[in-house]
Order: structure tokens, then C-alpha cells, then sequence
């Protein structure tokens, strides 16, 4: 395989690949003619201020998240100097404080994981799977199916919530309500309607996206495991997954992302208590009843920014290209 | 949350990947021991049923469900009422105003200013750490954004040391501190900043990986003619990259029209700032007006579709070409 690109990403190729692309003209001897730039010192200054100004608010939040509560309430946080104070009593509130009026952000934010990593690994499977159908078991009709499956991109989120809650009302509830019954640790309002939820809306993009990769593997691979007496099922897992793990992990880590930073998906299906509502929810939420508690808020959404901050920093490739891929999505 | 809680949440989690190993087990076992007789049907309807039925359930069936609602009133009966609303009613016909607003300015203005900002640090020292400070807004949610905005726009009474930065500017400058959020038609704007703020960063990346693509020799033989830089720019590098240019715009236009969550957290839809999103959140689920919120969610859809359409189109030509 000549390319490592998860799918054809709406942009040219190699795209994704931005870091790589960088390091290896920097090491042409070409690159050396064209390194006298294409802009001046001006421009570095503009791009100096834009880098600043893009910068400033979350950074004016982050250093307030550590100040006392009265210092945030009263003293700018550029006063910093003039007004020092450093403290861990916000996060420790909103994370781990029992008492009912603060926002306990730590069942929030298992929630969130708990609720992310299903709703990332279900649809994939799902996707690789129909992807690889698509992509090697030909028959006339099924190449319609999939432009049918990839024009259902069109259809905004917000047209299917409606509907979707009321079947979910007539047919997931009593299954919620039974496992409550059986197992009474479970509340009633569980995960499950979010993980579907997310998984079905998932799905076109993440078909799309896959099956252009899966089907770029080599044809005389799949034949020859074909001829050795393979079923279908041995080569999808066998062969089709371990080829596709680059691909799958491009969009795994934007869909994990998704999902985290979500907030209309949960509004509709979570009931809104902290039995299953993610931390965006209850940011939002805070927002709307103590918008005005500021160590609450600015700890409250640095806690939320942890996890996909670490992300970006860790994968910050693989993001960038699942970020490409996946943009169209919603 | 109790220990209670969390091991509840903890086996939720557990035995939903179990039911969901074992379902996906099963399916691959009957796959393989598909009846010989039409057997490649029986493994293409293996390997399609999971994805298949739940699109059908979560997205076709809600479409045309939808579709369905949008033109009935509460008894049932068959209705324009929720169009009508929707085109007439001086907030309905607010929010649809603030919409193309929002998607007039944010992929515009993003463009530029991401472009803008890929030209100036291309090839530059640090490019890197550029790039990942002007990007990282995109790995945020917009409920986040929202959060650290509204710290940005905070008003307290004059008189009062401000916390909120704008309004220490204004006030630094000798102004009365201002309402930002609660200020008609200003608030809009300063809504549409956020997601700037945060597009800014996908329309960089994007241009400045094609700028990248540019061969370097119609840079030199552009510069060998005698070009200045910015001839070079027009001249050169912006046809070079129209294609990506015409991919982030439609992008961010969609990403603008469904924007919800920034209006969601930052206002709420109060004082005219609410978009179609949030509008259609607000009466389907708040004041339980399915039928406009169902009317506002098509008219969503009708929104995003020529751009999509275009899109796709794009994307096809490119393909061909290659």
C-alpha cells in the first residue's frame, strides 16, 4: 500500500500528514532555496499577535481556576501579580465536595468516559464491518446501498431526535426498567439510549471513511486468502482489522472527541442526572443556574478540557487527520 | 456519587461491552456457518444487518417521521401552521435572520484569518507551536468555548473592578462597562466570535497543509518574474489551493448552520440571539411544540443540502482528476 491515509480525506492527499510534510522539505536540499520565505517581518509580527490573542481567553481561564474564590470575584486575572493567591480549592469543590449544593463533577465525568468509549468502539465495529462488505462482497445492488449509506450524511441530527426519543420511549424504556428490577444498581436512566444514540449517528461517516480505506487493500491479498479456503468472517478479522487499525484509529480518536465534547445527543437522551448526563451537560447547566460562581466554572471547565487536551497534545496527528476525515460530520 | 454509583456505573459499562461482544461474536459465528444455499447472501446480510438496521431506526425512519410531524398540528390534522410560524412570527423570523448571519460571517471570516495566519507562519521558525496554539480551540467542546468566553464578556456594575477582559478594556479606556451578552444586536456578534475562534483553527490546518502542496518551482519561476509577495499570493498560491479553499468553507458553512451548543451555553437563545439549531431545540423539547420544532428541523436540512450537495460534487471532480 502506497498510502498510510486512513480514507481520502476531503482535501487533497496527505493532508493529515502535516508534520511529516514539514520535516521532510525542511530536509531537501530544495528546501534550502525556498527558505527565504514568502513573508516578511511584518508578517511574523501579525501571526505573533493572532497567536496571543487566540490564546489569551483560555489562558485568562485557566490561571483564574487556580485563584481563591474571592480574588476571581473581585481582582482581574491579569492582576495576578498585584493580587498573588494560588490555591486547589475550586477543583477539590467541584470535583470531590459531598455536599449537594456543589456540582460533584466526578460523576459527570465517569460518565462521560463511560459513556465514550462505548460509543466509540460500537459503531466502528459496526462501520468496518458493513465497510468491508461494501468494499469486497460484490453484487450490483450493493454499490447503491452505499451511496444510499453515504447521502445519509445530508440528514442533520436534529431531524432524527424527535422521532428517535419516542421509539426509544415505547421500546427502550421497558428493557431499562427491567434491568433496574433485576438489578437494582443500574438505575433506571442508564447509558444505553446515548450509547445507540451516538452509535447510529456514527455510523455514515464512519462507513464512508473506512470503506474508502479497506478498500484499497490489495485485491490479490483477500483472493489468496480467499483460495486458501477463508471464510468471510476469518478475513475481516484476520486480515481486513489489522490492515485497517491506522485508519480505524484516525477516526476512532475524532469520534471519541466528538462524543466527549457533545452536548445536544446527551440534552435528548440522558435524562440530565448525574445517573447518566456527561460533564458537558452539567457545565452547561452550571452555566445557566451559578453563571456567576466563577472558581466553580473555571475549574468546572478545565476539568472538562482535560481529556481532550490530552488528546490533541498526545495524538495531535492522528487527530489532525481524523479532525479532516470527519469534518463533515453532524 | 457513592461507591454504590459507581460500581453500578461501572458494571453498566462492563456488561454493555460483553452483550455487545457476544452479539457481535454471534453474528460472525452464524456468518461462517452461513446454510450453503445462496450463502453469500446470507454473510452479505451477516455483515451489513448491525449498521443497516440501525440507520434504518436512527435516521431514515426519524427523517421522514419528521418530515410527517412538521405538517401536523396537535390533533393531527394536516397543517401549514408551523411553516407559517416559522416565516412570519417576529422571533421565528428573528432567528432564522441571526442564522444567515452567523453563516455569512463565521466561514468567511475564519478563512481569511486562518489563511491569513497559514501564509504568515509558513516555513517560519516554531511553526509548530503556531499552529497547535491557534488549532487547539478546535479539540475543545463548544460548552467549554462557551464557558471561557462568557468569562471574556463578564459585565459587573460600573464602579466595581471588572473581571470580565472586554469590559477592562472599555473601562481602561474611560468607558461605562457593558452588558455584552444582554446587548441587541452586539450579542450575535459576539457569539459569532466564539465559533470564529474556534474555525479558525480547522481552515488553518487545512490551507496551510495545501499551501504546502504548492510546487516550489512556480514559487521560484513567480519569483524569478519579478513578483512581489503578495502578486505571489493571488497570483500563485491562493488558485493553487482553491480546492481546499472551497472544502473549508462549505465545512465550516455547515459546522455555522447546526451550530448549537455555543448559543446553548452562552445565552440560551435569550435576548435574539437565538440560530435554527437551538430554536428547534427550544420548541421541540422545551415548549413541546413538536410540530415547529420538526418544521425548524427541516428547514435545517433544506439549508445544509445545496452545500452538501456542492461539496459532494467537489470531492467527486477531485477524485476523477486523480
Amino acid at each position: 500500500m502506497s498510502s498510510v491515509a486512513p480514507a481520502d480525506l476531503p482535501v487533497e492527499s496527505g493532508k493529515g500528514e502535516i508534520e511529516l510534510a514539514v520535516e521532510h522539505r525542511r530536509d531537501g536540499g530544495k528546501a534550502k532555496r525556498v527558505k527565504q520565505r514568502l513573508t516578511s517581518r511584518g508578517a511574523t509580527v501579525a501571526a505573533l499577535i493572532i497567536a496571543v490573542l487566540w490564546t489569551i481567553p483560555t489562558f485568562g481561564l485557566f490561571i483564574s481556576s487556580f485563584r481563591p474564590a474571592e480574588l476571581i470575584l473581585n481582582t482581574g486575572w491579569w492582576t495576578i501579580f498585584q493580587n498573588p493567591g494560588f490555591t486547589l480549592d475550586n477543583y477539590r469543590d467541584v470535583l470531590l465536595s459531598p455536599s449537594q449544593s456543589s456540582p460533584q463533577l466526578g460523576a459527570y465525568f465517569v460518565n462521560s468516559l463511560f459513556i465514550a468509549i462505548p460509543s466509540t468502539i460500537f459503531p466502528l465495529v459496526f462501520a468496518s464491518m458493513a465497510a468491508y462488505a461494501f468494499a469486497w462482497m460484490r453484487f450490483k445492488w450493493v454499490n447503491w446501498l452505499f451511496i444510499f449509506v453515504f447521502a445519509l450524511q445530508i440528514v442533520p441530527l436534529q431531524m432524527a431526535l424527535v422521532p428517535l426519543l419516542q421509539f426509544f420511549s415505547t421500546f427502550l424504556k421497558p428493557g431499562q426498567q427491567w434491568l433496574n428490577d433485576v438489578i437494582p444498581i443500574i438505575p433506571v436512566q442508564n447509558y444505553l439510549p446515548i450509547w445507540i444514540a451516538h452509535t447510529m449517528f456514527a455510523l455514515p461517516l464512519a462507513i464512508f471513511l473506512l470503506h474508502n480505506f479497506i478498500s484499497e487493500i490489495p485485491g490479490e491479498v483477500i483472493e489468496a486468502a480467499r483460495v486458501d479456503g477463508a471464510t468471510h468472517g476469518q478475513i475481516f478479522f484476520r486480515i481486513v482489522l489489522p490492515l485497517a487499525i491506522p485508519a480505524i484509529a484516525s477516526v476512532a480518536i475524532f469520534q471519541f472527541l466528538w462524543v466527549w465534547n457533545d452536548l445536544l445527543v446527551a440534552l435528548i437522551f440522558s435524562g440530565g442526572t448525574q445517573d447518566a448526563a456527561p460533564l458537558t451537560q452539567r457545565l452547561a447547566e452550571m452555566v445557566g443556574s451559578r453563571g456567576q460562581e466563577w472558581q466553580r466554572l473555571t475549574a468546572g471547565a478545565f476539568v472538562s478540557l482535560v481529556i481532550p487536551l490530552i488528546v490533541f497534545f498526545s495524538l495531535q496527528r492522528y487527530f489532525v487527520r481524523g479532525l479532516l476525515a470527519g469534518s463533515t460530520k453532524g | 456519587m457513592t461507591t454504590a454509583d459507581l460500581i453500578g456505573k461501572i458494571l453498566q459499562l462492563l456488561m454493555g461491552l460483553a452483550v455487545f461482544a457476544v452479539i457481535v461474536g454471534l453474528l460472525v459465528f452464524f456468518i461462517d456457518k452461513a446454510p450453503k444455499r445462496g450463502r453469500d447472501y446470507w454473510q452479505l446480510a451477516g455483515f451489513l444487518a448491525p449498521a443497516l438496521i440501525l440507520l434504518a431506526i436512527g435516521l431514515i425512519y426519524p427523517a421522514f417521521r419528521t418530515l410527517g410531524l412538521s405538517f401536523l398540528d396537535k390533533s393531527g390534522n394536516f397543517t401549514f401552521d408551523h411553516f407559517i410560524w416559522a416565516f412570519t412570527q417576529p422571533t421565528a423570523v428573528r432567528t432564522l435572520i441571526n442564522t444567515i448571519i452567523w453563516v455569512a460571517l463565521v466561514p468567511t471570516v475564519s478563512t481569511i484569518l486562518g489563511l491569513a495566519y497559514a501564509v504568515f507562519i509558513d516555513k517560519s521558525r516554531g511553526e509548530r507551536i503556531y499552529k497547535a496554539l491557534v488549532f487547539m480551540p478546535m479539540a475543545i467542546s463548544f460548552v467549554g468555548a462557551g464557558i471561557i468566553w462568557r468569562f471574556v464578556y463578564e459585565y459587573k456594575s460600573a464602579g466595581r473592578e471588572q473581571i470580565g477582559l472586554f469590559n477592562a478594556i472599555v473601562v481602561a479606556f474611560g468607558g461605562e462597562p457593558v452588558q455584552w451578552l444582554q446587548t441587541d444586536p452586539l450579542n450575535t456578534f459576539l457569539l459569532i466570535l466564539v465559533m470564529i475562534w474556534i474555525q479558525t483553527g480547522f481552515a488553518m490546518v487545512v490551507l496551510s497543509a495545501a499551501i504546502k502542496g504548492i510546487p516550489t518551482e512556480q514559487i521560484e519561476a513567480a519569483q524569478l518574474d519579478g513578483t512581489n509577495a503578495w502578486q505571489r499570493f493571488r497570483n500563485v498560491t491562493v488558485p493553487g489551493i482553491r480546492g481546499s479553499l472551497v472544502v473549508v468553507l462549505t465545512t465550516i458553512s455547515i459546522a455555522t448552520l447546526k451550530v448549537f451548543d455555543i448559543v446553548r451555553t452562552m445565552t440560551a437563545g435569550n435576548f435574539n440571539t437565538s440560530v435554527v439549531a437551538n430554536e428547534m431545540y427550544t420548541q421541540a423539547f422545551r415548549a413541546s411544540e413538536v410540530g415547529r420544532g420538526s418544521a425548524l428541523a427541516i428547514i435545517l436540512f433544506v439549508l445544509v443540502l445545496p452545500i452538501v450537495i456542492y461539496n459532494v460534487n467537489v470531492l467527486r471532480k477531485q477524485r476523477e482528476i486523480r
